[in-house]
């Protein structure tokens, strides 16, 4: 996996120079969104536009895990009936959408972040309650 | 200048040449092998199973719950089955059997499963937040309000700042200081069940007291049935009961039950259909009675059957604290010293918070010999948020009230949670300069005292030195 090699190698060589969390965006509810206000650090790195399309994507895959529909009342009902030994062997949905949202943040990063010397932190591993840029220092200024 | 001396984002890197940090490399190569999220949990659970299994601290009366339960149903099987099965049909203990599996099966779910707990924030997340606070804070004297208004569909939501978890509470979400977690969707600490009900359990903590509330009116019935059927054999019913003693054993367990069980199904249906958790419902958050304007549960989708869907049949969240995954290299490091560094030595801003500060060290460790809990005084200022949780249930007394079966263990113990923290000092005090505490920040900058000042006495004791 060259992909990881070259975030991990990066991690280790590069120093951090700040990290900037998008908080969560409360005015719908408990829903996981996040906020698609474009923090000033970045503007330097970045193109706005770029970044409010990754979380508003983001947001949209949550919305798709969380959404009500008749997919998932036969997933609640049929777990009821079993007495919820269903999950047990079978994958909820939410996790199937969490497992895409993975895919999608690391194409990201791969294909945008990593080459501006950003790097986006899944949100599940900050217990889906910020999304982390880690802003590395930029080589090429400073030498 | 000022401002940036007042506290400086530790770098877990250079944590690493400390001593402590050494030794704890040390241990760490000595225990060489990878170690999984759960061993170094903060709050108080007890893991089994490698981290597959959660538990609440102290299981509560869990083992009670089990035990009325099975033997009540044993008794059943063994004493009123046979007797109904000749006289009536074989299909009474095929029920009994499905209802018993059901209720020790979401009894076990209920108890096992996380119910939704939030992980701290990281120390870079939590000296964000810090950040933030003191931008907008104000610059008097007192300590700056540790919440935030945010506007929920159209209604002003308060968020509370959660001083063990270093993160603003999402809505719905409290802090439980028996479990010393935030829980989403925080409904209550059920003793009866040895663990939170919240997010992720609740369902199975419903459908828990519903199957329940079947099981003891069935074996109720089915008691009553048989003593009934037997003094009519020509016997009295005393002579029944003699034959039969079992059977008022489970009649005296079931009938107490029944009033309680019946009781907190009915309450916890009309949650279940207006979506509120037993905690807002007590602390009264949406009623009516409370807001001048009309304001009523935000979270609510204004009909009953949506309501139940949601709550029940909603998608299953995942969750969050990733008992089992594996503790990497540079994780594994701070979390041993983060804990040592989380003291509060640090820059004081006036000598009166100095004080306060000191005085609640005192307590705190007064607190943490004598174990907790119990003797917790709760005046502390980093307990005002629950303190304000216990005056409100004791004031307030709920129109459908939860029976005794459940009572909601609110915070009426303040978290104890920096007690531990205390008396693991260690020689990285000097490190811990650096440290980010906003539990102990109590009052914003004040240029002319950013040179730190230590108060002799009961402060703790630890090396300082002021920055330059």
């Amino acid at each position: 996996m060259a992909e990881t090699h070259s975030l991990q190698d990066m991690r280790q060589q590069a120093a951090v120079a700040a990290k900037v969390f998008i908080q969560r965006d409360y005015t719908n509810g408990t829903v996981c969104q996040f906020q698609t206000k474009f923090p000033s650090e970045l503007e330097t790195r970045i193109d706005k536009q770029q970044f409010e399309e990754t979380v508003r994507t983001l947001n949209n895959l949550y919305a798709e895990a969380e959404k009500l529909g008749s997919q998932s009342y036969i997933e609640g009902c049929l777990a009821c009936l079993t007495a919820y030994t269903v999950f047990l062997c079978m994958e909820t949905h939410y996790e199937k959408v969490l497992k895409k949202i993975a895919k999608y943040i690391q194409e990201q990063n791969d294909k945008i972040y990593t080459p501006r010397g950003l790097l986006l932190t899944d949100p599940i591993e900050r217990g889906l309650r910020v999304v982390e840029v880690t802003i590395f220092e930029d080589r090429s200024l400073t030498r | 200048m000022m401002k940036n001396c007042e506290y400086q984002q530790i770098d877990p890197r250079a944590l690493t040449v400390s001593p402590c940090s050494a030794q704890n490399q040390h241990t760490e190569k000595r225990a060489q092998r990878p170690r999984r999220k759960w061993e170094v949990f903060p709050g108080k659970n007890r893991f089994f199973c490698d981290g597959r299994i959660i538990l609440a601290r102290q299981s509560g009366v869990l083992p009670l719950t089990l035990g009325l339960i099975v033997v009540t149903c044993g008794l059943f099987f063994a004493f009123d089955c046979p007797f109904l099965v000749k006289h009536l049909t074989v299909f009474i203990p095929v029920i009994g059997a499905v209802l018993f599996v059901f209720v020790v099966i979401s009894l076990l779910r209920t108890s096992f499963t996380d119910p939704g707990i939030l992980p701290r924030a990281t120390p870079d997340e939590a000296a964000d937040i810090e950040k933030q606070i003191d931008t907008s804070g104000s610059s008097t004297y007192r300590p700056p309000p540790r919440t935030k208004e945010i506007l929920i569909n159209q209604q002003v939501v308060k968020l509370k700042y959660c001083f063990t978890c270093k993160t603003f509470r999402p809505p719905r979400t409290s802090h439980c200081s028996l479990c010393d977690n935030c829980v989403e969707r925080f409904d209550h600490h059920c003793p009866w069940v040895g663990n939170c009900v919240g997010k992720r359990n609740y369902r199975f903590f419903y459908s828990f007291i519903i199957s329940l509330s079947f099981l003891t009116s069935f074996i109720f019935g089915c008691v009553i049935t048989h003593i009934t059927l037997r003094s009519q054999t020509g016997k009295s019913l005393v002579q029944a009961i003699q034959e039969s003693p079992a059977s008022v054993v489970e009649l005296v367990i079931c009938f107490f039950s029944i009033w309680s069980i019946l009781g907190l199904s009915g309450f916890h249906t009309y949650l279940v259909a207006s979506n509120l958790t037993t905690n807002e419902d007590i602390k009264g958050s949406w009623s009516s009675k409370r807001a001048a304007e009309e304001s009523g549960n935000p979270y609510s989708y204004n009909s009953i059957i949506t309501n139940c869907c949601v709550t029940l049949c909603g998608p299953m969240p995942p969750s969050l604290i990733d008992r089992r995954g594996f503790l990497s290299l540079d994780e594994a490091i701070p979390t041993s010293s983060a804990s040592e560094i989380e003291l509060p030595p640090f820059l004081a801003k006036n000598d009166a918070h100095m004080c306060t500060q000191s005085t609640k060290d005192v307590l705190e460790r007064m607190v943490h010999s004598f174990d907790l809990h119990a003797l917790c005084p709760p005046g502390t200022p980093k307990t005002s948020p629950l303190g304000m949780e216990v005056s409100s249930t004791t004031a307030t007394s709920p129109e459908a009230s939860p029976p005794a079966g459940c009572s909601p263990q609110l915070a009426d113990q303040p978290m104890a949670a920096p007690c531990p923290l205390f008396s693991s000092r260690s020689s990285s005090k000097r490190d811990s300069l650096h440290s980010i505490n906003p539990a102990f920040r109590l009052a914003s900058p004040s240029p002319s005292l950013s040179r730190a000042t230590l108060i002799p006495g009961d402060a703790p004791d630890t090396g300082f030195i002021p920055l330059p």
